[in-house]
C-alpha cells in the first residue's frame, strides 16, 4: 500500500462524498431556483419518449444492483440462501442486461442532445462535463462486467471492492482492498466517484427531489399569503425591529382544508 | 360549511373587440423573457378556431381536467398519482413548443447595416431557439379574425363535436372573440398535479400560483391543465402561469389587462364560497348539473349566517363588504348571465363570461329584421342554433338552455333599455318575460354597458395590518429570469430618489400610486415652494406659483 493508494482509495472517496454532502446543502440553501431537472421535453418529445424512460428505469436497475453488490454483505446474502453461484448469475445476467438498456437510453438521450439543435443549444458545459462522467462510468462498468464475469472466469469483487467501500462508511477505510482489483474495476470506481464529485453542481440535483411525499398529500395544496411572505429568510443585520402589536383580535388561520 | 374568498373575474364577451391589447400589455408585464417569448398569460382567441396552443380543448388528446370515475370520485385524467410519477421521466400528454408555436424575431439589423444593393434588405425571422432562418407557419393568433379559417377551422374541437349537424360554410359563419387567462379554479387540476407541491391555492384570495424555488420540473401541471394555461419557462426550467396580477390586486387595484381593456368588459371582485362542498360540486354525475352544482357553491354574502361563518374562518369585515358589493356576484348568482368556460373539466373555474348576443343581432340586422326588437330577439335566440350549440359547447358542456336564458336576458335588456332611451314608457313585460323586474333591468344596464370603474373593479386590499409590510415584500421571483426580474425593493420613502444620491428609483405599484398622489411634498427643495418634479400634473398646488399679492401681501 502506497502513497497513490490511499490518495485513490481513501482521500479521493472522502473528498467527492464531502463535495457531495456539502454542495447538495450549500445549493438548496443559496440556489432553490435552479433546482431542477432541466427538463428539455419542450422542445423534442419523440426520442425523448423512449431515451428517457429506458435511461432512468436503466440507471434506478442499476443502483438496486450496486445496493445488493456493495452494501450486503456475502454472509448476509446466504444467511437468506442465496448462494454463490445463484449471486453470480443473477448479477451477470440481469445486470448485463439492465446496464445495456441504460447505454441504450443513455444513447438515445446524448445522440438527441446533439442532434436536435433547439436541444444542444441549452446544453451547458457542466452538462458535457457531467454526461462524460455519467457515460464514462456506465461504459466502464460495463465493460468491466463483460469482461470478467461474462466472458472471463468470474472476478469476486464481493471480497475486494464491497467491503472497500463497506470499510469506508464505518470510518475504518483501508486502501489495501482497492490495490489488488482490476484495472476496469478501478476505473470505473474512480470515474464514479468523480461524478459523485461534481454532483450537486450539475443537473443531477433533481436526483434528490424524487417527489414522493405526493403519494400522500392532499391534492389541492393551500398556502397562506401571510405565512409566506418573505420567500428568502432575512440577511444577518437586517432584521426589520419589532413593533408593537396592536390590541386587535387576531386573525385565526383558516384550516388547510383537506380535500 | 367552511367560507372562502375567491377573487374572480367576469368577461363581457359581446364588448370584445379583439384588440389584443391585454394580451399586449400582459406580455409586457410578465413574460416579456428570455424561455417566456411563447407564454401568452393573457390571449385572445377568435373563435371558432383552434385556440393557443392549437387545439387544447381537446382532451382526449391532452388528458386535463379531473374525469369522475365509477365510484363518482374525482380523478385526474392523465391518471392517479402512481401514474404520475411512473411517467415522471417523459410526460406522455406534455406538449412540445411546436403546439404552441416557435418564437421568433428579426434580423433587423441587416435593415440598417446592409450594403448598398439594387434591392431593399430584408429583415428575415429568425428562431429564437436555434437562431437559425425560419418559415413562420404558427403563432399564437395565426387565425384571429378567421384568417384562414377555410383551412383550420374544422380542426375547432367544439365545432368537431357539432358536425354532425351543422355545416360549416365560411360565408354564414359567425365569430367572436374569446379572451383567456387562467381560470384560478375553485378544485385545480394543475395544483392536483403537481409532484413537487409547488402549486398551491392562495387561502386569502384564492390565488393559484408557483412557487419557483420549490417547482422541480416535473412538468406535470402543463398538460393538466385542461385550459393549458401553465407554462414551462424553457431558460429557468421551472412552470409559470398568470398570477392574477397578484400584486396589484393586494393594493386593490385591477390586473394589468383589466386595467389596460379598451372595451371595458372585465369584472374584477370577491367571491365567498363553501370550500367544503367543491369536490361535491365537481362530481356530479351529469355534466349538464356542473353548472347549477358550482352556483350551488358560491355563498350569498347578504346571508347573516354566511357573514357569521366567514367571520369565525378568518376572513375580515372589509372583505366581506367587498364581497356584497362584487360584481362578480351579481353577474353569476343575481342576475345569472355570466357562464364558467368548460365546467365539463370539473376544475370548478373562477374567470366567467357572458356570452356574446351580437352574432345573434348580426344575423337579424342582416335579413333587415329590427335586431332590438325583443319578440324578433327571442324567436331568433331559439331558431338560430350554430351559434347557441357553439356557445353551449364552450360555456355549459353543451347544454343550451342556461346560454338561451343568458342570451334572453341580454335581449330583453337591449329592447327594455331602448324603449328608456327612445322617450317611450319602459315595457315591464319585457323584463318580466326573463324573470326580472325593471329595476333590475336598469341596475344590469348599469352595470354592462355603463360599466363605471368603481362597479367594475371592487377589489378590497390586502388587510390592513400586513399592508405595511407588503412594502418590504422579498419577493422570491425577484431573481434573473424570474417574473420579478429583480428591480428596486421599495423603501416606502417615495422621495428618497430624489434626496438621497444613488438610491435606486423606487418601482413599485405602491409607491407609484403614492408618488401620483403626492400633490403636496413635504420636504421641498426650498421651503414654501413646490419641487416641480414631484408634481403629478393635475392642477395647481401650493408652492407652485409665488403668493398673489392680495393673498400673500409683503412675499
Amino acid at each position: 500500500m502506497n502513497v497513490v493508494d490511499v490518495l485513490l482509495w481513501i482521500v479521493f472517496p472522502y473528498i467527492a462524498v464531502a463535495s457531495f454532502v456539502i454542495g447538495h446543502l450549500l445549493r438548496y440553501r443559496y440556489d432553490k431556483f435552479g433546482w431542477t431537472s432541466r427538463s428539455s421535453q419542450i422542445y423534442e418529445s419523440k426520442l425523448l419518449r423512449w431515451g428517457s424512460p429506458m435511461f432512468h428505469y436503466g440507471i434506478l436497475g442499476v443502483f438496486a444492483g450496486h445496493v445488493v453488490g456493495l452494501l450486503v454483505p456475502r454472509e448476509w446474502m446466504e444467511f437468506f440462501g442465496v448462494s454463490e453461484h445463484l449471486y453470480h448469475l443473477g448479477a451477470t445476467w440481469i445486470g448485463t442486461v439492465v446496464a445495456f438498456v441504460t447505454i441504450a437510453g443513455l444513447v438515445i438521450l446524448l445522440s438527441r442532445r446533439g442532434a436536435i439543435r433547439r436541444v444542444a443549444r441549452v446544453t451547458s458545459v457542466m452538462d458535457v462535463v457531467m454526461y462524460l462522467f455519467l457515460a464514462g462510468s456506465l461504459v466502464l462498468g460495463t465493460i468491466a462486467v463483460v469482461q470478467f464475469q461474462v466472458l472471463g472466469a468470474g472476478y469476486d469483487y464481493r471480497g475486494s471492492v464491497s467491503p472497500w467501500i463497506r470499510s469506508l462508511i464505518f470510518f475504518q477505510p483501508d486502501a489495501a482492498l482497492m490495490a489488488g482489483v482490476p484495472l476496469m474495476f478501478q476505473l470505473h470506481v474512480l470515474c464514479s466517484t468523480t461524478l459523485f464529485l461534481i454532483w450537486p453542481y450539475t443537473r443531477l440535483v433533481h436526483v434528490l427531489s424524487v417527489p414522493i411525499g405526493y403519494l400522500f398529500r392532499p391534492y389541492v395544496v393551500y398556502r397562506s399569503r401571510d405565512a409566506h411572505r418573505g420567500a428568502r429568510a432575512v440577511r444577518r443585520g437586517w432584521e426589520p425591529s419589532d413593533r408593537p402589536v396592536p390590541k386587535r383580535p387576531k386573525q385565526k388561520q383558516p384550516v388547510r382544508p383537506g380535500h | 360549511m367552511r367560507v372562502m374568498a375567491q377573487m374572480s373575474m367576469v368577461m363581457n364577451l359581446d364588448k370584445c373587440i379583439g384588440c389584443h391589447t391585454c394580451s399586449v400589455t400582459c406580455k409586457q408585464v410578465w413574460t416579456n423573457r428570455d424561455g417566456m417569448e411563447y407564454a401568452w398569460f393573457n390571449n385572445v382567441e377568435t373563435r371558432p378556431g383552434l385556440g393557443y396552443p392549437r387545439q387544447y380543448e381537446d382532451q382526449e388528446r391532452w388528458k386535463g381536467g379531473w374525469v369522475r370515475n365509477k365510484r363518482g370520485r374525482l380523478k385526474l385524467k392523465a391518471g392517479g398519482r402512481l401514474k404520475k410519477l411512473a411517467t415522471i421521466f417523459a410526460n406522455p400528454t406534455m406538449p412540445t413548443i411546436d403546439d404552441y408555436y416557435e418564437p421568433w424575431t428579426y434580423d433587423y439589423d441587416m435593415l440598417t447595416n446592409a450594403p448598398q444593393t439594387k434591392n431593399g434588405p430584408v429583415a428575415r425571422p429568425k428562431s429564437l431557439l436555434t437562431g437559425k432562418d425560419m418559415d413562420i407557419t404558427w403563432s399564437g393568433n395565426w387565425d384571429d379574425n378567421l384568417g384562414g379559417s377555410q383551412e383550420t377551422a374544422h380542426q375547432d374541437p367544439i365545432l368537431a363535436h357539432m358536425s354532425e349537424h351543422v355545416k360549416m360554410e365560411f360565408e354564414n359563419t359567425f365569430m367572436f372573440y374569446l379572451p383567456r387567462i387562467c381560470e384560478h379554479c375553485l378544485n385545480p387540476s394543475c395544483v392536483s398535479a403537481c409532484p413537487s407541491g409547488a402549486m398551491y391555492k392562495r387561502e386569502e384570495d384564492g390565488i393559484v400560483l408557483v412557487d419557483q424555488d420549490d417547482c422541480r420540473g416535473w412538468r406535470m401541471c402543463v398538460p393538466a391543465c385542461p385550459y393549458k394555461k401553465v407554462y414551462f419557462n424553457h431558460k429557468t426550467n421551472k412552470a409559470e402561469k398568470c398570477t392574477l396580477c397578484y400584486p396589484l390586486i393586494e393594493q386593490g387595484k385591477p390586473t394589468i389587462c383589466s386595467e389596460t381593456c379598451v372595451g371595458r368588459l372585465r369584472y374584477l371582485g370577491l367571491m365567498l364560497y363553501d370550500a367544503d362542498r367543491v369536490l361535491e360540486a365537481a362530481a356530479v354525475e351529469n355534466e349538464h348539473e356542473l353548472l347549477d352544482a358550482q352556483r350551488s357553491v358560491m355563498l350569498d354574502p347578504f346571508d347573516p349566517a354566511v357573514i357569521a361563518q366567514a367571520k369565525k374562518d378568518g376572513i375580515a369585515d372589509d372583505w366581506i363588504a367587498a364581497a356584497q358589493k362584487s360584481p362578480i356576484y351579481k353577474l353569476i348568482s343575481e342576475y345569472k348571465v355570466a357562464l364558467p368556460l368548460h365546467p365539463e373539466y370539473r376544475t370548478m373555474p373562477m374567470v366567467w363570461y357572458i356570452p356574446p348576443l351580437s352574432p345573434v343581432v348580426d344575423v337579424i340586422s342582416n335579413s333587415g329584421n329590427d335586431g332590438e326588437d325583443a319578440r324578433t330577439l327571442f324567436a331568433a335566440i331559439d331558431k338560430l342554433r350554430i351559434p347557441v350549440e357553439y356557445l353551449a359547447g364552450l360555456f355549459t358542456a353543451g347544454d343550451t338552455v342556461p346560454i338561451e336564458h343568458s342570451l334572453k336576458k341580454l335581449a330583453a335588456m337591449r329592447s327594455y333599455m331602448r324603449d328608456i332611451n327612445l322617450g317611450n314608457e319602459a315595457n315591464e313585460n319585457i323584463a318580466r318575460a326573463v324573470g326580472m323586474s325593471g329595476a333590475e333591468m336598469e341596475a344590469m344596464y348599469r352595470l354592462l354597458a355603463i360599466a363605471k370603474y368603481e362597479d367594475r373593479y371592487v377589489i378590497p386590499k390586502a388587510h390592513v395590518e400586513s399592508a405595511r409590510d407588503l412594502d418590504e415584500f422579498a419577493c422570491s421571483l425577484d431573481t434573473d429570469g424570474g417574473p420579478g426580474m429583480g428591480g428596486a425593493r421599495s423603501t416606502g420613502d417615495v422621495l428618497a430618489t430624489a434626496r438621497i444620491p444613488g438610491t435606486p428609483i423606487d418601482s413599485t405599484v405602491e409607491s407609484f400610486a403614492s408618488l401620483k398622489n403626492l400633490t403636496d411634498p413635504s420636504e421641498p427643495s426650498t421651503p414654501g415652494r413646490l419641487n416641480l418634479l414631484n408634481w403629478n400634473g393635475g392642477g395647481i398646488s401650493n408652492g407652485m406659483f409665488p403668493p398673489t399679492a392680495e393673498a400673500g401681501g409683503s412675499a
